[in-house]
C-alpha cells in the first residue's frame, strides 16, 4: 500500500498462511499499523486521532440517543428532556454529544490549518486534502442537522435561516428550498429528513475517512520539515521514519488522553456554556428570537455571508455585470461557500515549490494573519451586523479569499526560501544533537562539527 | 512539545472566549450576580433552599405556571429536594391530572401520583418554568467578557432572581394589558404582575422571607427542575477528569520509555 520500502507482512502459522492466500486482511491491518511515519512529527500530527476518536464518540453515543429520541415536532423537545431526565446517563450521553460537536470543530480547524502551515496539501497530497475538504463539508451539514434535532428555538430559526440561503439561488432557490425542507417552511418533514441524514452522513464520513488514510498511506505523510522520506532503499527509509505502533500510536493516545481530560472537564463542569440558552425554548414558528447565532464553529463563514451586504462595490458591481442576477443575498450564499472552495484549491493556488512554511519567511506572517482572522471572523460573526461590525466583516473575509487567491500565487514566485535539511534524519538529529546540550538548535543549522 | 501544547491551549481558550460573551447576548436587562451554592465546578444544591424553593413554588408560582417535563417523582431522588417518598406521595396528590384512560376511555382528572409530570401551566401565556433557568443567560460580566458564565455557569438563576426583586413598581396600559415596569426583563415592561411581596410564605425553618430570599430560592429550585442531574454530572466530571488525568500521566511514561532509545541513538551518534 505505502510507496515507502519496508518489511510485510509474512504469515508464520499455518493457519496464518490459509488465511492470508484467501483474504489478506492480517497483511492489510499489518500494513497500515506499521506505516512508515516520518520520527520528526511534532504534536499538531495528533489531530487526526482525536478527529478519528470524535467520529466513533458520536457515532456510538449518537445511537444510543436515536433510540430515545423522537423526530416528530410534537414530541421532540419533550424526548430530549425525557433523555436527560428518565434514561440511565442519559444527560452524560446528550452533552458528550452536543460537546463532542464542538470537539470535533476544534480538532478539524487544527488539523487543516495544520495542513496549511506545512504545504500538506502539496503535490503529492492533493486527493487527501480534497477529500479531507469534503469530509469537512459533510461534518458541517451534519451538525447543522444535529443541532435541529432538539427543536428548540435557535433549532427551528437556524434552520430557517440556512435552508433559506438556497432559496436566494437565482430562477431554482425556490423549488429547492422547498425540496429540502419538504414543504413550504420548516416543519415535521423537514425534521424527519433531516434526522435520517444526521444519521446517515456520519457513515459517509466514516468511508471517506478510510479513503483519507488510504490516500495519505499511498504517499505517505508529510512531515515538518515537508522534506519527503527517502524511498531508494529500505535502509535509508528507515533512517527517516519509524514504525506508526508503537511509536505514534503511543504519541497519539498520550494527547488524546490530555485533550479528553480538558474535554471532560467541560462537559461536567459548563456543559451548556458553547450552546445558546434560547435552544431551551421550544421551537416557536410564531416568535422569533432577538438574536439567530449559529454554533460557534459555522460562526467564521457566517461572518463571511453577512459581510456581503447591498452597499459593498464588488456586490453591486456583480449585480450591474450580471443584469440584476446575482443580487447581495445570493452574493453572500457564493461567498461563504467560496471561502471553503478556494481552500479546497490550495494545492493549485500555492506556486510554492517549498512545501513547510518554516522555510517561507514571508508566507509565515500571511499565514498567522489568517489565523488571526479566522477568529477575528469567528467573534464578528457572533455580534449584531450593525455599527462597525460588519466592516470588520468585511475586512476580514476580503483577507480569507485575498490569501487563497492573491497571496499564495504570488509569494511562490516573489519569496526567497530558507535552506531545507536534505533529508528526515537530519532535522531530526538536529533536535537531539548531544552537542547542544539538550537545547533544540533551529532545524536547518549546521550539524554540529564532530 | 510543552510550547506547542501550551499554544494549542491558548488557542483553544481564545476560541471560547471568542465565542462566549457573544452567544450568551441577548438578556437587555439588567441581571446581578447572585450567589448560588451549586455555580463552579466544585458547586452543589443546598437541599433546604431546594425545599424551600419548592414551597415557593408551590405556593405562588405554580398558580399560573407549569413545570410539564419534571416527573414528581424526582423531588425524592439524590442530589434534588430529595423529600422522602411519603413526603412525595402527598405532595403528588395536592395536583390533579387528566387521565384520558379513566371514565371508560372518555378520560377524567384523578390525583396526581409520584410517577406522573407536574402539571402544564394552567394560564395562558404563562411559559412553563421546567427549564426557564437554562432558557435564560445571566449576569454575562464582568465587562461583559462572559467570564462569569465560563467559571460559574450560564446564570439563568441569576436572571431569575434578577427578574422577581427587579420590579420598579411602575405600571402602563398597553392594548388593554397592564404591563409592569422591571429592571431584568428585556425590553423593561413584563405582563407578569410582581409575583412576591415579600412574606408570601411561611418557612418551617425560619429562614428569612423577603423578596431576594425568596427569588434566590425558587430560582435555586428552578434550576434544579431544569438541570436534574448537576450533582452527578459535575460528579462524572471530576471522575472523568481524574482517570483521564492518571492516564495521560502513564501515557506520557509510556511514550516516553519507548521513545528512549530512539532519541538515546541521535545523542550517542548525532553522526550517524
Amino acid at each position: 500500500m505505502s510507496g515507502i520500502p519496508h518489511d510485510h507482512y509474512e504469515p508464520k502459522s499455518g493457519s496464518g498462511k490459509w488465511l492470508h492466500r484467501r483474504l489478506p486482511i492480517v497483511s492489510l491491518m499489518y500494513d497500515t499499523l506499521m506505516i512508515p511515519t516520518p520520527k520528526n512529527l511534532n504534536w499538531m500530527w495528533i489531530w487526526g486521532i482525536v478527529l478519528t476518536f470524535c467520529l466513533g464518540l458520536q457515532i456510538v453515543t449518537g445511537i444510543i440517543l436515536a433510540m430515545h429520541y423522537t423526530p416528530q415536532v410534537d414530541l421532540a423537545f419533550a424526548s430530549v428532556e425525557h433523555i436527560m431526565r428518565n434514561v440511565n446517563g442519559g444527560h452524560m450521553l446528550r452533552y458528550l454529544h452536543q460537546n463532542g460537536a464542538s470537539l470535533f470543530f476544534v480538532a478539524v480547524y487544527a488539523h487543516i490549518f495544520r495542513g496549511l502551515y506545512y504545504g500538506s496539501y502539496k503535490e503529492p497530497r492533493e486527493v487527501t486534502w480534497i477529500i479531507g475538504i469534503l469530509i469537512f463539508v459533510l461534518m458541517m451539514g451534519t451538525a447543522f442537522m444535529g443541532y435541529v434535532l432538539p427543536w428548540g428555538q435557535m433549532s427551528f430559526w437556524g434552520a430557517t435561516v440556512i435552508t433559506g440561503l438556497f432559496g436566494a439561488i437565482p430562477f431554482v432557490g425556490e423549488s429547492i428550498q422547498t425540496w429540502l425542507l419538504g414543504g413550504p417552511a420548516v416543519d415535521n418533514a423537514t425534521l424527519n429528513r433531516f434526522f435520517s441524514l444526521h444519521y446517515l452522513l456520519p457513515f459517509v464520513i466514516a468511508g471517506l475517512v478510510i479513503v483519507h488514510i488510504w490516500a495519505f498511506h499511498t504517499t505517505g505523510n508529510n512531515n515538518p520539515t515537508g522534506v519527503e522520506v527517502r524511498r531508494t532503499s529500505k535502509e535509508e527509509a528507515e533512517r527517516d521514519t519509524l514504525p506508526f505502533w508503537p511509536y505514534f500510536v503511543m504519541k497519539d493516545l498520550f494527547a488524546l488522553a490530555v485533550i479528553l481530560a480538558v474535554f471532560f472537564a467541560i462537559v461536567g463542569f459548563m456543559p451548556n456554556y458553547l450552546g445558546h440558552p434560547d435552544n431551551y425554548i421550544e421551537a416557536n414558528p410564531l416568535v422569533t428570537p432577538a438574536h439567530i447565532v449559529p454554533e460557534w464553529y459555522f460562526l467564521p463563514y457566517y461572518a463571511i455571508l453577512r459581510a456581503f451586504d447591498g452597499d459593498v462595490w464588488v456586490v453591486i458591481a456583480a449585480s450591474w455585470i450580471t443584469g440584476g442576477i446575482i443580487d447581495a443575498k445570493f452574493f453572500g450564499v457564493l461567498a461563504m461557500f467560496g471561502a471553503i472552495v478556494v481552500m479546497a484549491l490550495a494545492p493549485w493556488l500555492d506556486t510554492s515549490a517549498v512545501r513547510s512554511g518554516r522555510y517561507r519567511p514571508m508566507f509565515k506572517w500571511w499565514f498567522w494573519l489568517l489565523v488571526v482572522d479566522f477568529f477575528v471572523l469567528m467573534w464578528v460573526g457572533a455580534m449584531p451586523a450593525e455599527g462597525i461590525y460588519p466592516y470588520i466583516a468585511l475586512i476580514g473575509s476580503a483577507y480569507w479569499f485575498a490569501y487563497f487567491l492573491v497571496i499564495l500565487p504570488l509569494l511562490g514566485v516573489i519569496e526567497k526560501p530558507l535552506p531545507q535539511p536534505e533529508t528526515i534524519e537530519e532535522d531530526y538529529k538536529a533536535h537531539y544533537a548531544a552537542t547542544t546540550g539538550g537545547t533544540k538548535t533551529l532545524a536547518g543549522a549546521e550539524t554540529p562539527a564532530e | 512539545m510543552f510550547r506547542k501544547l501550551t499554544i494549542s491551549a491558548v488557542a483553544a481558550a481564545a476560541l471560547g472566549l471568542a465565542a462566549g460573551p457573544a452567544l450568551a447576548a441577548g438578556a437587555d436587562g439588567k441581571v446581578y450576580d447572585y450567589d448560588f451554592s451549586f455555580e463552579g465546578p466544585f458547586g452543589s444544591y443546598d437541599q433546604m433552599q431546594l425545599q424551600r424553593g419548592l414551597q415557593v413554588y408551590t405556593e405562588v408560582c405554580s398558580a399560573c405556571h407549569g413545570l410539564q417535563y419534571v416527573p414528581l417523582r424526582t423531588l425524592g431522588d439524590p442530589g434534588g429536594p430529595a423529600l422522602p417518598e411519603d413526603q412525595v406521595r402527598a405532595y403528588a396528590e395536592f395536583y390533579e391530572v387528566w387521565d384520558p384512560e379513566l371514565f371508560d376511555g372518555e378520560g377524567d382528572f384523578r390525583p396526581a401520583r409520584p410517577t406522573d409530570n407536574f402539571p402544564a401551566s394552567g394560564l395562558a401565556g404563562a411559559p412553563d418554568l421546567s427549564l426557564m433557568a437554562k432558557g435564560r443567560a445571566g449576569f454575562h460580566g464582568p465587562y461583559g467578557l462572559g467570564l462569569n458564565q465560563l467559571f460559574k455557569g450560564m446564570g439563568g438563576a441569576e436572571y431569575i432572581t434578577s427578574l422577581l426583586a427587579g420590579y420598579t413598581g411602575e405600571e402602563k396600559e398597553e392594548a388593554g394589558t397592564i404591563l409592569y415596569e422591571n429592571t431584568a426583563f428585556p425590553g423593561g415592561w413584563i405582563s407578569m404582575a410582581p409575583p412576591l411581596w415579600g412574606d408570601d410564605v411561611f418557612y418551617e425553618d425560619g429562614s428569612p422571607t423577603d423578596i431576594e430570599s425568596l427569588s434566590k430560592d425558587v430560582s435555586a429550585f428552578l434550576m434544579w427542575t431544569a438541570e436534574p442531574k448537576l450533582m452527578a454530572r459535575k460528579e462524572a466530571g471530576f471522575k472523568g477528569v481524574l482517570m483521564l488525568t492518571v492516564l495521560a500521566v502513564l501515557l506520557y511514561l509510556t511514550n516516553k520509555r519507548i521513545w528512549a532509545p530512539v532519541k538515546a541513538r541521535m545523542k550517542e551518534n548525532p553522526a550517524e
